[in-house]
C-alpha cells in the first residue's frame, strides 16, 4: 500500500490557530460595545477537555509517528469487511454498503463515507460489483468522489461505473423501500451498513437476512443498535464506528487517534468513579459543578 | 492546491465553529456562526437537489432504454419524480393545480399516495420486531436465555394485564424491574455506549479538522 504522509500539527499551525482565533473573533469582539461577556466563562471546563482531548490524541499520533508500536484490539465486525468482500466476489455477487440515512453535516454519515472508500479499496482489488444508494444529493456526490478514487487508487479506473453510487430517494421509507427492493432482485452476497440510521434500521436488516446476505452494520445511536444485532452478523458498536476507517487503513498514525480516545476514556472512568464516591458521601456537589455546561 | 484548498476549508471552518461555541454571538460581529453554517447547509442542499434527479433520471431510464428486467418500474420512478416535481414548480397564479399548496397536484399526491405509502411502511415494522425478537430471544446458550428472561419481564411490566399479572407474584415486582432493569443495566449500558461514541465522535472531528483523516474527500 502506498504510505502518504500525514501532517501532524507543529508550532507553525498551533501559531495559525492561535492567529485565527485572535484576527477573527478577538477585533470582533472590540468592534461591539464593551459591556456585557464576549467569553462565555461558564464554558471553560469544555476548553479544558478539548485541549487534554487533543493533546492527548495529538501525542499518541506523534509517538505512532516515530514508530512506537500501539496495541488495538482486534474488531471482528471490521475484519468481516474483507471476508464478506471475499465472498461476494467468489458467488459474482453485489456488495451493498448503506452509508445511513444521514445528510454529510453528520459525523456518523461522515464516518460511514470513510469506511465506504475503504470497503471500495477491497471491492476494487476483487472486482466485485458495487452498490451504494445514498438519501441526500450531497453524501452522493461525496460518495461518488470516494468510490471514484478508490478505484483509481486500486487501478481499476476501468471498472468503475457512475451508476454504484445513486440517489434513490430522499424520503426516509421511500429510500428503505428502493434498497429493500434492491436486495430482493439483486441478492448481494454481503450488505454493510455504516451510518445514521433511524427507524428503518430493523426494515433493511431483517430484508437483508431474508434475502441470505452476511450482514455488517454499524451506528452510534444506541437506540438502533438492538435491532441491528438481532438481525445482522456482526455490529460495531457506538465508537467501533469511528474508529472502524482507521483501524482498515492500517497506518500506525490513525491508529494512533485511538489510543489517544483510550486514555481520555480511562480519565472518564476516573472521574465518574470519583464523583460517584464524592456524592456517595455528600461532598460531591462543588465536582458536580464543574462539569454543569450551560 | 486541489488537496490543499479543501484541507483548509475542513480546518477553518472547523475551528470557527469550535471556537464560537465560547463566544456569546451577540457579542461578536461575526453572530451566530452555526446558524450561518446551517444555512449555508441547506442552500449548498438546494443545489445539490439537482445531481440527485439527475442520478435518479440517468440510472433508471438507461435501464428503461435497455429494456432490463423490470424496466417499467423503473419507468414508473422516473414518471413520478416528474409528475410529483413539475406541478409543484409552476406558479400558483397559472393553475390551483400548481404549486405546492391546497388542492395543487402536489399537495394531493402528497396526502392520498405518498404519505399512505409512508405510514405504510412504518406500520410494517411491527412484524419485522416480531420475526427479530423471535431469533434474539431463541434460548441456544445462558445470554441468550438472560435476555429471554429479561425480555419477558419487560415486555409484561410494559402491558396492563402483564403488570397485574406480575403484582400476583408480589406488588414490587413492576418496581424492581423498573429499577434494576430499565434504570439500572439499560440507562447505564447505554450511557457507557453514548459516551463512548461522544468520543470517538469528538476524535473523528479533529482528525478531520487537523487533516489527518481524509478518506471522505476521496483523499488517503
Amino acid at each position: 500500500m502506498r504510505q502518504t504522509r500525514i501532517p501532524t500539527p507543529r508550532v507553525a499551525t498551533l501559531t495559525a490557530i492561535i492567529g485565527f482565533i485572535f484576527i477573527v473573533f478577538v477585533p470582533s469582539a472590540f468592534a461591539q460595545d464593551w459591556g456585557g461577556q464576549v467569553f462565555i466563562k461558564d464554558r471553560l471546563t469544555v476548553v479544558v477537555e478539548i485541549i487534554v482531548f487533543s493533546a492527548a490524541i495529538l501525542l499518541y499520533t506523534r509517538w505512532a509517528r516515530k514508530g512506537k508500536k500501539l496495541f488495538v484490539r482486534k474488531i471482528a465486525g471490521i475484519d468481516a469487511i474483507e471476508e464478506a468482500v471475499g465472498r461476494a466476489t467468489e458467488m459474482g455477487k453485489p456488495v451493498l454498503f448503506v452509508p445511513g440515512i444521514g445528510d454529510v453535516e453528520d459525523i456518523e454519515t461522515i464516518a460511514g463515507i470513510s469506511i465506504l472508500g475503504r470497503v471500495a479499496s477491497v471491492v476494487a482489488q476483487y472486482d466485485a460489483p458495487l452498490m451504494v444508494p445514498t438519501r441526500y444529493p450531497v453524501v452522493l456526490a461525496a460518495c461518488q468522489e470516494v468510490v471514484e478514487q478508490a478505484y483509481v487508487e486500486a487501478g481499476r479506473k476501468d471498472a468503475y461505473n457512475e451508476e454504484m453510487v445513486r440517489y434513490v430517494a430522499g424520503e426516509q421509507f421511500a429510500f428503505t423501500a428502493t434498497v429493500n427492493g434492491m436486495m430482493m432482485r439483486d441478492r448481494p452476497a454481503a450488505n454493510i451498513y455504516m451510518g445514521a440510521f433511524f427507524a428503518e434500521s430493523l426494515l433493511l436488516a431483517e430484508t437483508g437476512n431474508a434475502a441470505g446476505s452476511i450482514q455488517i452494520a454499524g451506528t452510534a445511536r444506541p437506540e438502533q443498535l438492538p435491532f441491528f444485532i438481532a438481525a445482522c452478523d456482526f455490529t460495531l458498536m457506538g465508537e467501533e464506528l469511528y474508529a472502524a476507517s482507521s483501524y482498515l487503513s492500517h497506518e500506525p498514525l490513525m491508529l494512533g487517534g485511538l489510543k489517544g480516545q483510550d486514555f481520555i476514556k480511562v480519565i472518564i472512568i476516573i472521574a465518574i468513579l470519583l464523583g460517584t464516591i464524592l456524592m456517595t458521601f455528600g461532598y460531591g456537589d462543588w465536582f458536580k459543578a464543574i462539569f454543569d455546561v450551560p | 492546491m486541489k488537496r490543499t484548498v479543501p484541507l483548509l476549508t475542513a480546518f477553518l471552518s472547523g475551528l470557527a465553529l469550535v471556537v464560537s461555541f465560547f463566544f456569546n454571538p451577540d457579542r461578536i460581529f461575526l453572530g451566530d456562526i452555526q446558524e450561518v453554517v446551517l444555512q449555508w447547509m441547506t442552500i449548498i442542499g438546494g443545489f445539490a437537489l439537482v445531481l440527485g434527479v439527475h442520478s435518479i433520471i440517468k440510472v433508471n431510464m438507461a435501464k428503461v432504454i435497455r429494456k432490463d428486467s423490470e424496466w417499467f418500474y423503473k419507468l414508473a420512478t422516473v414518471v413520478s419524480v416528474i409528475v410529483m416535481a413539475l406541478p409543484a414548480m409552476l406558479p400558483n397564479s397559472w393553475s390551483p393545480l400548481f404549486g405546492n399548496g391546497q388542492g395543487s397536484i402536489y399537495n394531493w399526491l402528497f396526502e392520498y399516495v405518498d404519505s399512505p405509502m409512508m405510514e405504510t411502511m412504518f406500520a410494517m415494522l411491527a412484524f419485522y420486531i416480531a420475526s427479530a425478537a423471535y431469533r434474539a430471544f431463541r434460548a441456544r446458550n445462558t445470554e441468550a436465555t438472560l435476555l429471554l428472561i429479561t425480555a419477558t419481564l419487560v415486555m409484561l411490566w410494559r402491558v396492563p394485564m402483564g403488570e397485574a399479572f406480575l403484582r400476583l407474584f408480589s406488588d414490587k415486582l413492576p418496581d424492581y424491574i423498573n429499577m434494576f432493569v430499565m434504570n439500572g443495566f439499560n440507562v447505564s449500558v447505554q450511557r457507557g455506549i453514548i459516551i463512548g461514541a461522544a468520543l470517538g465522535g469528538a476524535a473523528m472531528s479533529l482528525r478531520i479538522i487537523l487533516g489527518i483523516e481524509r478518506t471522505y474527500m476521496g483523499k488517503n
